[in-house]
């Protein structure tokens, strides 16, 4: 047995022990904590695979920002928590053991059965792509390829915030969202608030641009945006601005509108609704992926930032 | 002098394992949160520190080199502000006899 494998089996016994334990776990902090390890160990088994990309989105948006969310909802769950503590009764649990156990069943028997090598459109998409200007596939796929996946995704971003949005008492709808953080201003996380977002902003943009060769991409490098930017609000170095704010709202619009835009450009200059012309596919798709980041690392950082909580004229 | 250089790493990164052992074993052994923290952090600053001089002569560039320096640096930075913090909680919630 050689190394490799001893390795890629700790892994997954890691992975299998964290997720049992994220479920088994009674306190929905202790629940939140396992998540984010398991997401941690889960992006190395996606390194181990060479799926890079997948990764470093596993790494930002399946452990990172759903944790601090998952923390949030537990800090604001903590009120009510005591009275759900209590066990259910044993048809419940017993319901829910059936339930659990048959989707399990199901799962296993759906990847057991599936073909040795399924069908694939990867040779197509390689060959097809130095026409897009990028060498990264997993890029030239979701920005080329299957644009329209990644146009309704950043859609659906901006409606989720909205969706948040529309949980703001009346009296402070369009104002700041969240709780005012103020802390001494020479606390320690203040001073990491202002030594940290430097390296990430560079990182981010980094992240994006290297993105179209490298493993990276617009999602990846706005999710350490809004980490930087979440880390300078709760740190109270810069308040969240209010929702009503022109700004605000044109950044955030900006990702689609311009996907959009070359999109219906592209029936006039390539003959389909998102197609790009092959002389100029590469600007373009950069042209599409800067205003992107900065939808994405608006939204994700206002996700977190939750809704509206105090009027836009308060201090 | 590549055979002497290999050495060093291997001592070195070796050395930063042992760190991280202790760090864990202190994690799981210590009573209280205090000192739980001051395991653990031993094993960020000086275990990586090692791991990180360790991989130095190894890295091949002088970039690859500054970057492996920038991330320990990071690493500190990131912990010591993390274990600050906890601390300052950990105080709050189980005061010191």
């Amino acid at each position: 047995m050689n190394l490799t494998v001893v390795l890629e089996s700790a892994l997954a016994v890691l992975v299998l022990g964290a997720a049992v334990w994220t479920i088994a776990a009674r306190s929905a902090f202790a629940a939140a904590v396992g998540f984010v390890s398991y997401g941690l160990l889960l992006s190395l088994v996606w390194v181990q695979l060479a799926a890079v990309d997948v990764a470093l989105t596993e790494a930002a948006i399946g452990s990172g920002l759903t944790g601090v969310l998952l923390l949030g909802a537990v800090a604001t769950l903590r009120r009510t928590e005591a009275h759900t503590l209590r066990r259910p009764g044993r048809a419940l649990r017993v319901t829910a053991a059936v339930c659990c156990a048959l989707i399990s069943a199901a799962l296993a028997v759906v990847v057991l059965t599936l073909p040795e090598s399924g069908p694939t459109l990867a040779p197509e998409a390689m060959a097809a792509l130095p026409a897009t200007g990028v060498g990264n596939p997993v890029t030239g796929v979701l920005m080329a390829f299957r644009g329209f996946d990644t146009l309704l995704e950043k859609v659906v971003l901006v409606l989720a915030l909205v969706g948040v949005w529309s949980l703001a008492p009346d009296r402070c709808w369009d104002g700041r969202p969240g709780l005012e953080h103020r802390l001494p201003a020479d606390g320690v996380l203040p001073f990491f608030a202002r030594t940290l977002p430097p390296f990430g902003v560079l990182l981010g943009i980094h992240l994006m641009w290297t993105g179209a060769d490298n493993p990276g991409g617009a999602f990846q490098g706005g999710t350490v945006l809004a980490a930087m930017w979440l880390l300078v609000m709760m740190a109270g170095v810069r308040d969240a601005p209010a929702i009503r704010e022109q700004w605000v709202r044109l950044a955030l619009v900006s990702g689609p509108v311009v996907f959009l835009a070359v999109g219906l450009a592209g029936m006039l200059t390539a003959g389909a609704f998102l197609a790009y012309p092959v002389a100029i596919a590469k600007p373009l798709i950069l042209l599409i992926e800067v205003p992107m980041l900065l939808t994405i690392a608006l939204a994700l950082g206002l996700l977190v930032a939750g809704p509206p909580e105090r009027a836009a004229d308060a201090p | 002098m590549s055979a002497l250089l290999d050495l060093f790493t291997a001592v070195s990164v070796l050395t930063g394992a042992v760190f991280f052992l202790a760090g864990v074993v202190g994690l799981l052994r210590f009573p209280d949160t205090l000192s739980r923290l001051h395991a653990l952090t031993k094993a960020d600053n000086v275990g990586l520190g090692l791991i990180v001089i360790g991989l130095l002569p190894q890295a091949g560039s002088v970039f690859a080199a500054l970057k492996l320096l920038l991330v320990w640096l990071l690493v500190l930075l990131a912990a010591s502000t993390v274990g600050q913090m906890m601390a300052r909680v950990a105080r709050r919630a189980e005061p010191p006899q």
